[in-house]
This record gives structure tokens, C-alpha cells and sequence, in this order.
């Protein structure tokens, strides 16, 4: 994969998108091209049609970020016909570079969305391939990036932390047995445990078929556990066909949503 | 790099208003004393940044001066805008955004063919604005705000004297230079800088640096040395 960008004019699937609008585009900002280019490799693994371009470096093949190099990917992901531009920065000049592009255009179809670069960049990729709009795939981002926030180890000087062990203390014995951070469920829960029968397991596009279908319930929901509107909990659950998972969920919809999900578990995520 | 240096023209009386000519002085005074002080810039950086700051807006400054060469320029804020978009294209570093955003919103503020203390005032305001929006950064976080916000504090107190714009300019040259001295004892809290912690201390931000040298930039090419 050359750091040159891809989808558009690569032919790696983008050309083959039949509809008149492509999904969601996403342009990967970082003072270095070579991290821009292997973040589109890594996330173009799991979104062949959706348009990634690496806006990493400056003009002139430096360390840093270029207004006119970021501008460029926007444009060409717009020519493209992407609907929309999502924008993924690394760290702080490069973030400062993109904002200040966005801010130039201001154009509502193109956001810069705040988070994780890698783990924000894959989910994102996922949540487009799979027809999101840029509001879902900036959503998706800030999901991935809390989950990275989630694994973080404990810092007992910060508020937060202090309130994550209240919490740790307070919750049921699974709690502590999980080696994954999990959710503590109020009383009144909904659970059916289902088999996966995807022949691949539960992989990206299923995952994020899952991902959707949890998140449109008012109702919090948990995979084995884990925060089933979050894709990068989803997928860490490593599911292979045949496993079995616990379905529960708590909250006013918790019976149709446990419901929906088994039903979707049971149909392979329309991969059957 | 060369980089004609405009002579600030000494032992004129201060004009009561800024026009192009201004602008375009301080575009070659700021391309000329970027360049003198490129390698104590990156100096400073190496210790708390990634080092290349003085390179990077050397670089970015005589880009400036080159488009400038070529630009039409009608007003102040003409020349501040193509500073701007240079800037942010060529510098690289977080001083592109940064130094560019507090440009354009300068420029949208100076769009009459002259620019009177109060006006300057207004520029420097808008500037300030500008770096702390897309910064995010407040006093004391040991970055250009730093130097900024007494710059135009002091601005803002000369220009309500009645003085004049080179007034007004040296004014906040000399206030920034107060506040980019006491970023020496800060600890960083923003930025790669913010990293390092309390070995930030003992070392001076040379963004706060930078921006000292183009307010007095701006003060020499208005005639004010």
C-alpha cells in the first residue's frame, strides 16, 4: 500500500461502489506520512469501498502537516464523490492543521472528529463501510476512543479513577472475575445466552451490524459482558462461530433489544 | 537565506495611521529577524519541543516574502491574509496553524486601507483570539499566550491613551517580551513540551520567543525602534 492514498482511482474496491454517492471518506492527518499511510492500511483492511487518504507530512516530504496537503485529500475524497469527509488527527499541530482547514472550508459535509488516531481510524472505516453517515463515523470514533479510556490502568489521584473503583467495588462478582472492564447492571436485566453461527465469527461487518442494532435501543446492552454499542469491545471479544455469548441489557427497552439481538445472532447478521 | 531587511526608517515622526506599506516593512523586518535568530529558535525548542521551530518558521517567513513579491496588496489585511495562508501551508509545525489562524483573523479585523491605534488594537486582539482558539492554551500554560495576552493588554491601555499606532505596537513588543520571560519558570501544560513536565522549567517557550520577535518586528516597521 503505497502512502499515496487509495479507494479513489485504486481500484481496491472503491471503483466498483455501484451507487451514485459513496459512503463516508475518511482522511488520516499526521505529521508523518508513514503513519498516515499504515493507518490507511490498517483500517482499508476492514473498508475496501470506502475513499482513505493519508494526509501525513508536508509539501515538501517533511515531519509536520501541510494546510495545502490536508485541503488536497479533502477535495479529492470530495471529487470522489464521498458524501461526506471525516477527519482523524494525530496529536496537537497536526490536529491544529486540520481544524484550521475545516474552519477554511467550512463546508458541513467535512468534520474533524476527535479521539483515538488507530483504534478511532478503524472503527471509522467500519462504521462507513457499513453505510454510516459522517455524524455515525464521528459517533463511532469517540466510542473507540472511550473503550482505549476504559483499558487505561487506574491513576488513584484523579477523580475519575476514584469513581471508577467506587464503581468496581460496588458491582457483582463478575466484576472482578473479568479480566475485560465491564458494566455494572442494575437489577432489572433482560439475558438469553445465543451461539454465533457466522462462519467467520463475529467480524468486522457483523460486528458493526451489532454495534448498530444495540446502540438504536434505549437500553444499555453487554456482550458476555462487554458494551455491545461499542465496536472495539465487540471485536475484542474475539467471537468465533460456535461460541456462546450472553446477551443482557437493562434499561425501558431491554426485552426488545435482547430480543432483536438473539434474532440477528440467529440470522448471522444476514450473512447465512 | 536572503532576505532584504527594510531599514526602519529612524527619527521619523510616528504616523497617526498604518496603511500597506506598513505591512509589507514588517513582513521583511519579521522574514530578516526570524532568520537571524532561526538557529537560537530551534535551540530553545530542541530543550522542550521537537527542535525545529527556528527552521520552521524561517522557512515559513521567507515564503511569505517571496509571495509577497508576486501579491497584490491593497490593504493591511491583504498582506495579513496572504501571511496567513503562507504560513499555514509552509511552516509545518504547530507554529503554522497557530501563527496563521491569529493572521487571518487579524486580517478580517484590518480591512480599511488604514489601521489607527485603536485599530491596532483591535488586530492584535483579534490574533490573540485567534491563537487561543485553535490552541486552546491559557495563561501560564508556558506557550505564546504567554507574550500575547499582556501584549495586548498593554495594546489596549496605549490605545486608549490616544497614542499612536507605533505607540500602541511598542507597547505590546515590550509587554510580550515580559510575558515570554516569565514562561522561563512555567511548567509546561500544553503541547509536546507539556510531556516533559516539571523539566519544562528553567527553559523558555519559544513560541513566547517567536512572538516577541514579530510584535517588535511590527513596532521597528512602523517607524517606532
Amino acid at each position: 500500500m503505497s502512502a499515496a492514498g487509495r479507494g479513489a482511482g485504486s481500484g481496491l474496491g472503491g471503483r466498483t461502489h455501484s451507487k451514485d454517492e459513496r459512503a463516508t471518506g475518511l482522511v488520516l492527518v499526521s505529521h508523518s506520512a508513514l503513519l498516515a499511510g499504515g493507518v490507511v492500511e490498517l483500517a482499508a483492511q476492514m473498508a475496501p469501498d470506502v475513499v482513505l487518504r493519508p494526509a501525513g507530512g508536508t509539501d515538501d516530504a517533511r515531519l509536520g502537516t501541510s494546510f495545502d496537503v490536508v485541503e488536497r485529500a479533502i477535495a479529492a475524497e470530495l471529487d470522489a464523490g464521498c458524501s461526506g469527509v471525516v477527519l482523524l488527527a494525530d496529536i496537537g499541530s497536526a490536529r491544529m492543521t486540520a481544524e484550521a482547514v475545516i474552519e477554511a472550508l467550512d463546508d458541513p459535509r467535512v468534520v474533524l472528529a476527535g479521539g483515538a488516531f488507530v483504534e478511532g481510524a478503524v472503527a471509522a472505516a467500519v462504521t462507513a463501510q457499513t453505510g454510516g453517515d459522517v455524524a455515525q463515523v464521528v459517533a463511532s470514533v469517540a466510542a473507540a476512543s472511550r473503550q482505549v479510556a476504559l483499558e487505561l490502568p487506574s491513576e488513584p489521584a484523579s477523580p475519575l479513577a476514584d469513581a471508577a473503583d467506587a464503581a468496581a467495588a460496588a458491582a457483582p462478582s463478575a466484576a472482578r472475575t473479568a479480566p475485560q472492564i465491564r458494566l455494572d447492571i442494575p437489577a432489572a436485566t433482560s439475558r438469553h445466552t445465543v451461539t454465533v453461527r457466522n462462519p467467520q465469527g463475529l467480524h468486522a461487518r457483523p460486528a458493526a451490524a451489532l454495534v448498530r442494532l444495540a446502540g438504536s435501543f434505549n437500553a444499555s446492552v453487554l456482550l458476555d459482558g462487554a458494551n455491545a454499542a461499542s465496536l472495539l469491545a465487540v471485536m475484542g471479544l474475539g467471537l468465533q462461530q460456535g461460541d456462546e455469548v450472553v446477551v443482557q441489557a437493562s434499561g425501558p427497552d431491554r426485552a426488545a433489544a435482547v430480543t432483536a439481538l438473539v434474532e440477528a445472532f440467529e440470522g448471522g447478521f444476514g450473512e447465512l | 537565506m536572503t532576505t532584504p531587511p527594510a531599514a526602519a526608517p529612524g527619527g521619523v515622526v510616528p504616523a497617526a495611521t498604518l496603511d500597506v506599506a506598513w505591512a509589507r516593512r514588517f513582513v521583511a523586518e519579521a522574514a530578516a529577524v526570524v532568520a537571524e535568530n532561526r538557529v537560537a529558535l530551534s535551540e530553545l525548542d530542541r530543550v522542550i519541543g521537537d527542535g525545529d521551530h527556528g527552521e520552521n518558521l524561517a522557512r515559513g517567513f521567507a515564503a511569505v516574502s517571496a509571495a509577497i513579491e508576486q501579491a497584490e496588496t491593497a490593504t493591511v489585511g491583504d498582506v495579513l491574509k496572504l501571511v496567513a495562508t503562507t504560513l499555514m501551508s509552509t511552516v509545518g509545525g504547530a507554529a503554522g496553524p497557530l501563527y496563521g489562524t491569529a493572521f487571518l483573523r487579524a486580517a478580517k479585523v484590518t480591512d480599511a486601507p488604514t489601521v489607527d491605534g485603536q485599530g491596532v488594537h483591535s488586530l492584535l486582539d483579534a490574533a490573540l483570539e485567534g491563537v487561543v482558539a485553535r490552541g486552546k492554551a491559557k495563561v501560564g500554560d508556558k506557550t505564546m499566550v504567554d507574550a500575547w495576552q499582556p501584549a495586548v493588554e498593554a495594546a489596549a491601555a496605549a490605545a486608549d491613551a490616544g497614542e499612536s499606532p507605533a505607540a500602541v505596537l511598542r507597547a505590546a513588543a515590550d509587554a510580550a517580551a515580559t510575558g515570554a520571560a516569565s514562561t522561563d519558570d512555567l511548567v509546561a501544560l500544553k503541547g509536546r513540551a507539556s510531556y516533559l513536565g516539571e523539566r519544562s522549567v528553567g527553559h523558555r517557550d519559544p513560541g513566547a520567543a517567536s512572538s516577541v520577535l514579530l510584535l517588535d518586528a511590527a513596532a521597528r516597521a512602523a517607524g517606532d525602534a
